[in-house]
């Protein structure tokens, strides 16, 4: 199972939120889980047509993922995740 | 509804200021660091909605039914798949411009006037949103609406009549006014005397950029905007409007207007200088007043900075209720007048960027 560890800015709206061990193929059906445990937190992540939001970075492993429109980079099992926001100023 | 608020909604999150005994007094901050774009107060039931333009996140929405004691998360519309913008991409909801109530025979109906255009209505008290397609459909849209000071157009004003909920107006940067007066089921531009001096063609039907429309309460014909050219009044529900810019070009630009209900006549803008350069004419600030329908304008300066002073007010960041005006500045300035404007105080004077005010 992959391992998705989230930005501590996210635990402002999901005080709860933790590390999850969760069994996807690609990111998108990483997210899909993740909205069935968390439910509307994949809309801080992704607009309404699935891209991710411009200052929102996943990474698998130390690398960025490529795909941030289908979301489609691949998962092994043991992979480690890190969904986290995009440094910016103000 | 008794108004004892003002809700005042800044770059940093929302502050809450109360009238009491002693007056208008600081109450506290919500969401304190986050940019609070749009803040409204539902008169038919006291509900409390805020729009927050998280930089990471996307745009969210959150009411509070207890005077901001508590407050609940609301899912954001969302442009459905087919939805496109002109260059073919995914309409994607950019920025929540303005919130109206569906009239007071529609308890549960909402409007959401949006960036880039789509204008989304509730029929459940705001849970959920849905695409006015016969807006978004208006054959107008691809090749004559676009952007102001923005990438895409976006409606900031919805004003529904008082007298029959299924006619309304809505104001959209850039594009001009609209009618609809079946529901939304069709829309009319209402465009006519107005000006769009940035346009080969100024007296074009669509391509219009109202900063604000307001309707008199008690004359909803009555109709008034603050445009990107000058300030213009419609004494026949948009039909025409008078071009009643300030003679000698004062007053003429800038983003707010406020208007008297009672009475159709009397209408409050406040200047700013040019598009170009945006700060407070002669970097001193104003208010202007008219109570004649806009032939004439009085100048307002009592109890308000006179020099070196570069506020400029955003066009929901001034309200009305009563005898009591409010207006909040790019600079953090708050001011409020007791009696129609002839005198300012200072409510506060280092707030962060203020986006918009609200009497609740």
């Amino acid at each position: 199972m992959a391992q998705v560890r989230f930005t501590s800015a996210l635990q402002r709206f999901y005080p709860d939120l933790k590390t999850l061990d969760l069994d996807a193929t690609n990111i998108a059906e990483l997210l899909e889980q993740i909205e069935a445990v968390y439910p509307g937190l994949t809309d801080y992540l992704v607009d309404e047509s699935g891209t991710l939001r411009k200052h929102v970075n996943i990474y698998i492993g130390e690398d960025l993922i490529d795909d941030r429109t289908d979301l489609s980079d691949a998962l092994k099992p043991q992979d480690e995740v890190l969904i986290f926001q995009a440094l910016s100023g103000g | 509804m008794q108004v004892e608020h003002l809700l005042v909604g800044t770059g940093k999150g929302l502050v809450i200021f109360k009238k009491t005994a002693k007056g208008w007094q600081y109450e506290k901050s919500d969401f304190i660091g986050l940019p609070v774009s749009y803040v409204y107060s539902d008169e038919r039931n006291g509900t409390w909605w805020i729009c927050i333009a998280h930089r990471h996140w996307g745009l969210k929405i959150h009411r509070s039914t207890d005077k901001g004691q508590s407050w609940q998360a609301v899912r954001t519309p969302k442009y459905p798949a087919y939805a496109k913008l002109r260059s073919g991409k995914p309409a994607t909801l950019r920025k929540i411009w303005s919130f109206a109530h569906g009239g007071s025979d529609r308890p549960n109906r909402l409007y959401i006037g949006t960036e880039p255009g789509g204008l989304f209505y509730s029929e459940d008290g705001g849970n959920t949103f849905e695409l006015m397609e016969t807006l978004w459909n208006h054959p107008s849209r691809q090749d004559q609406w676009f952007g102001a000071g923005r990438d895409h157009p976006f409606i900031h004003s919805i004003v529904v009549d008082p007298r029959d909920s299924d006619h309304f107006y809505i104001a959209i940067s850039c594009a001009g006014v609209f009618e609809t007066t079946d529901g939304g089921q069709t829309w009319a531009p209402r465009n006519k005397g107005l000006v769009a001096a940035y346009l080969p063609n100024p007296d074009v039907e669509v391509g219009h950029d109202p900063h604000l429309l307001l309707a008199c309460r008690s004359n909803p014909d009555v109709i008034w905007q603050q445009n990107h050219c000058g300030i213009f009044r419609s004494t026949n529900g948009g039909k025409y409007w008078d071009n009643v810019t300030g003679q000698n070009g004062f007053p003429d630009y800038g983003f707010a207007i406020e208007i008297e209900h009672d009475n159709p006549d009397i209408a409050w803008v406040i200047p700013a200088l040019s598009d170009e350069r945006r700060v407070a004419v002669d970097l001193s600030l104003c208010v202007c007043r008219t109570e004649d329908g806009g032939k004439s304008w009085q100048t307002l300066r009592s109890g308000l900075p006179q020099e070196s002073c570069f506020d400029i007010v955003f066009r929901h960041s001034f309200a009305k209720n009563g005898n009591t005006l409010a207006f909040g500045s790019t600079t953090g300035n708050l001011f409020l007048s007791e009696n129609y404007g002839d005198h300012w105080t200072s409510l506060h004077g280092h707030l962060a960027r203020v986006e918009c005010v609200c009497f609740a």
